[in-house]
């Protein structure tokens, strides 16, 4: 007798059969029918219609028919709520049953049926069960809260039951703790305002007693409510340090997880010279490595996490290179994760196995890892410079086997390491040319000819290499094109008696015949380069080039800290901050790991409290309307401490190189020296635009002194928000330096003081470069004058809109937020510059590049560029006797053109 | 926390669903069977799913996806534990999990998940505890239920469910008392082609059946406890002890169950220094391991010496590597032919017999056939797959078994660049290869003498040899 035969029902009245069945006298018919119904369920049927038969079976003694009975009813209690109403006195009853498991069986499945009505009756019987004798109740009593909070949170909050469930935390029994603890972590991630998990050092004993006595999962619980804890002093750190270690011999991996990320946390507190660090090192690898023997879906999970761990102490792991070699049996998914590993890893001292590991995995079946093996051979040889002649030894073997996709990784990675090293490994070229035929990916193809380019001088053959490539010119993809460009121009400076016309056929098949804009301004401005001072063009084509830097791929230090508080969870498999993916509108409080503070030191100066918690003076004030704000309150908004500064965040938009490649030396390059304008070739054919040429600012390097446009202030902060303070104020740019000029105006009746300032991160990575200097105190109806310098070395996070500042300001009353747009021209820096254009547009640092007459209309090629290196190429068309001017812009970074167009149009109004 | 479930076949079809919370559309799996699309393998499904407003986290045990779904912030180990943990539960509950025992026992299933998670929170996940509730389907007791009309659903609560031991039940009585350990080991191994070791290191465990009355508190002591430095445990073990005097305290929960897991790995954790002794290990193994072979004849008279020697590195290396192969697979540049040799012998094996030999390769996809003739076992080829397996049985050292012959690889097609890996596994019978030896066995607790059997077997775990 199985279970399947409850399937079988495929009979015309399907329904009405089991209906006359679930009425039936006999009780053993009604729950084989209960039972037909719940396999129906199981399988996604609708068996909604049934709602007051089964209901009615509700009242009995069997438990097995009653269990089945909630267990339809959790299911569509929701689509029949009056019906659902009918079971509230069975429930309520239930829960005064002398039986401990009918009353926990009661509350836990009234909190499961999400229907409004049904949650005010329950309010009374959870009451009771909250203070139940049984721990058994209480503990489910406890999830249960969590339930009602999800259908209703008002009406739990107006009930107190968020105190009960507080007080449940004290609980004698662990497990009751444990569900407590998870119930609170689960409200509070959807109110991340509330103060629910008040943690003091007597609250986090309690937590580390519960921890050594109940279930595993209460454990994950417990762990991961006591990771956002920040212990007082390095003192307590250790301590709770000592309780957590036994959790890494745990055999749950999430609990061993979950102990790794309280460890790795509270480990920042500690001083390195302690004897108790380096144990705790010892301590973390074991358990770590252990993980990776488990199933491999918690091999992946595991592996992310470790991938985040290397990278902030590679010391824990660096003698266990060889659990990340990959098992050909592997997942795909855990093979990719343990090479990355493996190259962060990869020192001096294994580089030798390491290297023959990944030759191995060159010769293997899946392409995906094949590409990246052999990535990672050229990786290995950027990292650990005594190893580079055998990676690239082993890439030119590899390159051998003839294997296609091989062969054209192995070429892009051994480019890379042609910059890193120049001058050591020319002479694998030959090898690499012979190659050149079976390169069909672009990629590949475009490293490739930079390498020709590169050493055309050695490459005897180097005309006739790229001449075949420029062949096809017109069918390759615009990375090819634009490197073939470059390639060729190398080679005329390098042999210009051979190959004029070569480079005359390029440059035409550049400017002329693509639509490409890159390529023909880039066509263009070796055009001119080379037409008119050979001797410059040489000097910027061939500039000595920047070595690339070490690793490329590594976390940003910051996003770092803030992953390593997210071990074992979502965050730290995708390797973002919860806030980047985390749904709908719930704030999202950002962690950063404490600072490594003497207990001594911080009993004294309250200054130093650690910056990553919230500061006691305003516990209550995160508001809630935008989760971004909520980061303020992580920042210090005292005047600056002096402490370890803040690592200038690298800006992760990258700094966008605006025609590509090779030409990064050419622009802003020292040696580069802007052609007059009445040198433009011929073929250019501009004639000076009558109307343009008074625009023109023919003396160049202008614009650094005058001031670009100044908006007049606004009422950024007006009195009625901010308890009489008014703000008012515009951004200026003024010789290469920003500021924000402020007007702060008190128009309430008390004398305010202690005034402070801080940016949200923003786009652009404004901050206040000095602290903000109110010397008097305001007195009502008093204003005051203030210019506050900024930099863009804060941190930086992509803002919507793009210009979109939020600022807090504290004083003695509150602290109040704001936030502004700030006009985007103060961000055009002064060697955004190419050539001059008119006075005005180059005052505010917009540069001309060139002019061009067509059809009677003016064109004015233009560009800025902003602070964090984003490049932005205008074209401007004006027509004579018109008063409008059309404006195309073209930037890596289309979010700014917006702004662009707003910033053009004040400079020129006005 | 945890939303909800869905069990799907292998071929697509969603089975059975369940939900904690409100009720998710099964269209959410749409994602899950995109990402199965992509991955051309079952399993290289990526653990991890993200949706528009769900994600996914899914286990691949048993030829079927366990896809739970969650909505909020939710530690994935802990998800991917959990499902597990349900997998093992029907294992235990059904003899197997497949989707036609969940589909028999449809209900049971539907009351376990509803036992096991409460709003998305674990709730009893302990076997003996689920087994107080909802007792396991047997044939007399489904005859006894139709008659009586009695349930399989238990009404009283769970005696273990909040002692501070919840993992055992009270009242539990035997009439013969009991206490076995296996002691099971597993060799992960690369080898790579010229037959010296990449990488070794044994994954072993001790389980446990324990059949005793009453509240037996029990004492677990090794001959030489220094080779555990990483033991991950059950919840029963008294840590303290452990720590403090290198002993398994516990009370042990009622049947099966895995008391530790450990692992040796062929270096130590003490500091960079003793690193060196790892060198010298190797040395060793390479030196002595020909003698062995040659003195694998008489070798019972030579196991005493080489026993002690072994035991004196044991410090330094801890894993042995108990066959050895030769292979030698080629293919022929420009010909349709490829030729295919292989040889198994015993290396390290401490005297002992190693049986259940089995050799498995995946032959590069151009292999249109194999042509072999085994010295001993039996072998089979699958053209779909392009696996071949070879089944040797028990290694004698005096005749080593070994497997020739040609292969044909499709005509015209270039020569493979890829060596297959051989996997390779076996199994030797009272031997831990690690040297880990049980010392005695004390209860506590209870008066009775119980009967205690200690039993060793090492096997091949990941084990692959490239060629």
């Amino acid at each position: 007798m199985t279970d399947s035969k409850y399937f079988t029902t495929t009979k015309k009245g399907e329904i009405f059969e089991l209906k006359a069945e679930l009425n039936s006298d006999k009780k053993e018919k009604k729950k084989e029918a209960v039972k037909k119904v719940i396999a129906s369920m199981t399988v996604g049927k609708d068996v909604s219609a049934l709602f007051p038969d089964v209901v009615n079976c509700m009242q009995t003694d069997n438990l097995e028919l009653k269990k089945l009975v909630y267990l339809y009813l959790m299911n569509y209690a929701k689509s029949q709520p009056d019906m659902a109403i009918m079971a509230v006195n069975t429930f309520v009853k239930d829960c005064e049953d002398p039986n401990p498991l009918i009353r926990a069986l009661a509350v836990r499945t009234m909190g499961c049926i999400r229907v409004d009505k049904i949650t005010e009756y329950l309010c009374e019987p959870l009451r009771k069960c909250l203070k139940d004798e049984d721990p058994y109740v209480r503990k489910t009593a406890a999830v249960c809260v969590a339930k009602l909070h999800d259908i209703n949170a008002q009406l739990v909050e107006d009930q107190g039951f968020l105190d009960t469930l507080k007080d449940l935390i004290s609980d004698s029994n662990p497990m009751v703790v444990a569900n407590a603890v998870a119930a609170l972590s689960e409200i509070a991630e959807s109110h991340p305002s509330s103060n629910l998990l008040d943690l003091n050092p007597q609250s986090i004993n309690k937590l580390l007693t519960a921890l050594n006595e109940c279930t595993e999962w209460g454990q994950i619980f417990i762990l991961d409510c006591l990771a956002n804890y920040t212990p007082k002093d390095d003192r307590e750190a250790q301590s709770i340090c000592e309780r957590v270690t036994p959790r890494l011999s745990h055999a749950n991996s999430a609990v061993v997880l979950s102990a790794v990320k309280v460890l790795m946390k509270f480990m920042e507190m500690l001083s390195k010279d302690l004897d108790y660090y380096g144990t705790l090192l010892k301590k973390l690898a074991p358990p770590l490595v252990t993980l990776l023997s488990a199933e491999p879906e918690l091999q992946y999970v595991a592996l992310r996490n470790i991938n985040l761990i290397v990278q902030k102490r590679p010391e824990i792991l660096k003698h266990e290179m060889k659990v990340f070699f990959v098992k050909y049996n592997d997942p795909i998914y855990v093979k990719l994760e343990k090479l990355d590993i493996m190259i962060r890893l990869a020192s001096q001292a294994n580089i030798a196995q390491v290297l023959a590991e990944l030759k191995e995995y060159a010769t293997e079946v899946d392409v995906d890892f094949v590409r990246k093996a052999v990535r990672a051979i050229g990786r290995c040889a950027i990292k650990v410079e005594q190893s580079a002649e055998r990676c690239v030894s082993t890439l030119l073997d590899l390159i051998q086997t003839k294997v296609n996709y091989v062969v054209q990784e192995a070429i892009v990675v051994i480019k890379d390491i042609f910059r890193k090293y120049p001058n050591k490994y020319e002479s694998v070229i030959a090898t690499l040319c012979e190659n050149l035929d079976s390169l069909d990916e672009p990629e590949a193809r475009a490293a490739m000819i930079w390498i020709v380019g590169e050493y055309a001088e050695r490459i005897d053959n180097a005309d006739e290499l790229l001449e075949s490539f420029l062949e096809g010119f017109h069918d390759e993809s615009t990375q090819v094109q634009l490197q073939l460009l470059t390639a060729i121009v190398k080679l005329f400076l390098k042999k210009p008696t051979e190959t004029q016309e070569l480079v005359q056929q390029v440059l035409s098949l550049a400017t002329q015949d693509s639509d490409n804009p890159d390529l023909r301004d880039r066509g263009y401005i070796y055009w001119r380069l080379l037409s008119t001072d050979p001797v410059a063009a040489k000097e910027v084509v061939l500039a000595e080039k920047p070595l690339i830097s070490e690793e490329t791929d590594l976390i940003e230090p910051t996003l770092l800290d803030e992953l390593i508080c997210y071990i074992g969870t979502l965050a730290s498999v995708y390797h973002k901050p919860p806030s980047a993916f985390v749904e709908g509108g719930r704030g999202v409080v950002h962690k950063s790991l404490p600072p490594r503070t003497a207990s001594n030191e911080s009993v004294e100066s309250p200054e130093t409290a650690p910056a990553g918690a919230p500061s006691n003076e305003q516990p209550d004030v995160i508001p809630t309307q935008g989760d971004l704000l909520g980061d303020l309150l992580n920042l210090d908004l005292g005047p600056p401490v002096s402490g370890p500064p803040l690592a200038t965040s690298s800006v992760q938009m990258g700094a966008v190189d605006l025609l590509g490649g090779g030409l990064d030396s050419l622009i802003g390059g020292p040696n580069f020296v802007a052609p007059p304008a009445a040198a433009v070739p011929a073929n250019l054919g501009a004639p000076m635009g009558s109307g343009l040429s008074d625009l023109f600012d023919l003396t160049s390097g202008v614009g650094t002194l005058s001031g670009s446009y100044v908006a007049p202030k606004a009422v950024w902060l007006p009195a009625m928000k901010a308890k009489g303070l008014e703000i008012s104020g515009t951004f200026t740019r003024q010789v290469g330096s920003i500021s924000m000029d402020l007007q702060l105006t008190n128009k309430a009746l008390q004398v305010m003081t202690d005034f402070a300032i801080q940016f949200n991160r923003n786009s652009f990575g404004l901050a206040p470069a000095a602290p903000l200097q109110v010397h008097a105190p305001l007195s009502p109806n008093q204003s005051v004058e203030i210019s506050l310098p900024l930099n863009t070395v804060g941190s930086v996070m992509k803002m919507e809109p793009l210009n979109n500042l939020q600022v807090a300001v504290k004083n003695n009353i509150d602290v109040f937020y704001f936030s502004t747009l700030y006009p985007l021209h103060i961000l055009f820096v002064e060697d955004g510059k190419m050539e001059a254009v008119s006075s005005r547009l180059q005052s505010s640092n917009i540069f001309t590049v060139a002019k061009r007459n067509v059809e009677g209309q003016d064109m004015l090629y233009q560009s800025l560029k902003l602070t964090n290196g984003i490049w932005v190429l205008a074209e401007l068309r004006i027509q004579p006797g018109n008063p409008n001017f059309t404006l195309s812009l073209k930037c890596r970074a289309p979010e700014v053109s917006q702004h662009v167009y707003q910033a053009y149009e004040t400079i020129l109004k006005n | 926390m945890i939303h909800s479930l869905f069990l799907i076949n292998c071929s697509g079809d969603i089975f059975l669903e369940k939900h904690w919370k409100s009720v998710v559309s099964q269209s959410v799996c749409d994602y899950f069977f995109e990402a199965q699309e992509k991955a051309a393998d079952v399993e290289n499904v990526p653990p991890v799913i993200s949706t528009p407003h769900h994600y996914l986290i899914s286990i691949y045990r048993d030829k079927l996806f366990f896809v739970s779904v969650i909505q909020t912030e939710v530690p994935p180990l802990f998800v991917i534990e959990f499902l597990h943990r349900v997998a093992d539960t029907f294992q235990d509950y059904f003899g197997e999990c497949s989707e036609a025992a969940i589909k028999d026992n449809v209900v049971i299933v539907y009351e376990l998940l509803e036992e096991m998670l409460d709003n998305g929170f674990p709730l009893a996940t302990e076997s003996n505890i689920l087994k107080e509730l909802i007792k396991p389907p047997t044939i007399l007791r489904s005859v006894v239920n139709s008659i009586t009309g009695s349930s399989n659903v238990g009404d009283t609560l769970p005696t273990g469910q909040l002692s501070n031991i919840p993992w055992r039940r009270a009242g539990v009585k035997y009439t013969n008392n009991e206490a076995y350990f296996d002691v099971v080991e597993e060799i992960d191994a690369i080898i790579d082609k010229s037959g010296s070791t990449v990488f070794a290191e044994i994954q072993g465990v001790i389980d446990a059946c324990i059949k005793l009355s009453g509240m037996p508190d029990l004492s677990l002591s090794f001959m030489n406890p220094r080779l555990l430095d990483d033991v991950s445990f059950h919840p029963c073990i008294r840590f303290k002890r452990w720590e403090s005097e290198r002993v398994l305290s516990f009370i042990p929960p009622d049947g099966n169950f895995r008391l530790i897991s450990y692992r040796v790995s062929s270096q130590k954790y003490v500091d960079g220094s003793t690193r060196i002794c790892h060198h010298i290990s190797v040395c060793w193994v390479e030196l002595t391991f020909p003698c062995f072979m040659l003195t694998v004849g008489y070798l019972n008279s030579s196991l005493l010496p080489l026993a002690m020697a072994h035991e004196e590195t044991r410090k330094n290396c801890l894993v042995a590597i108990p066959v050895y192969v030769k292979h030698s697979i080629s293919f022929k540049e420009n010909s349709s032919c490829g030729r295919f040799d292989v040889t198994i012998g015993p290396k390290q094996n401490m005297g002992k017999t190693i049986e259940g030999v089995t050799v498995t390769v995946h032959m590069p996809k151009v292999v249109l056939n194999m042509n072999l003739t085994p010295t001993q076992g039996s072998y089979t080829f699958d053209p779909v797959t392009k696996v071949l397996t070879w089944d040797v049985g028990k290694i004698t050292p005096q005749k080593l078994p070994s497997l020739k012959g040609l292969v044909n690889l499709q005509s015209g097609a270039p020569k493979p660049e890829e060596n297959p890996s051989l996997n390779i596994q076996f199994k030797i019978q009272q031997l831990a290869i690690s040297g880990l030896k049980v010392n005695r066995l004390d209860m506590y607790g209870e008066k009775y003498k119980p009967f205690k059997g200690v039993k060793y077997v090492t096997k091949a775990g990941k084990f692959q040899v490239r060629t």
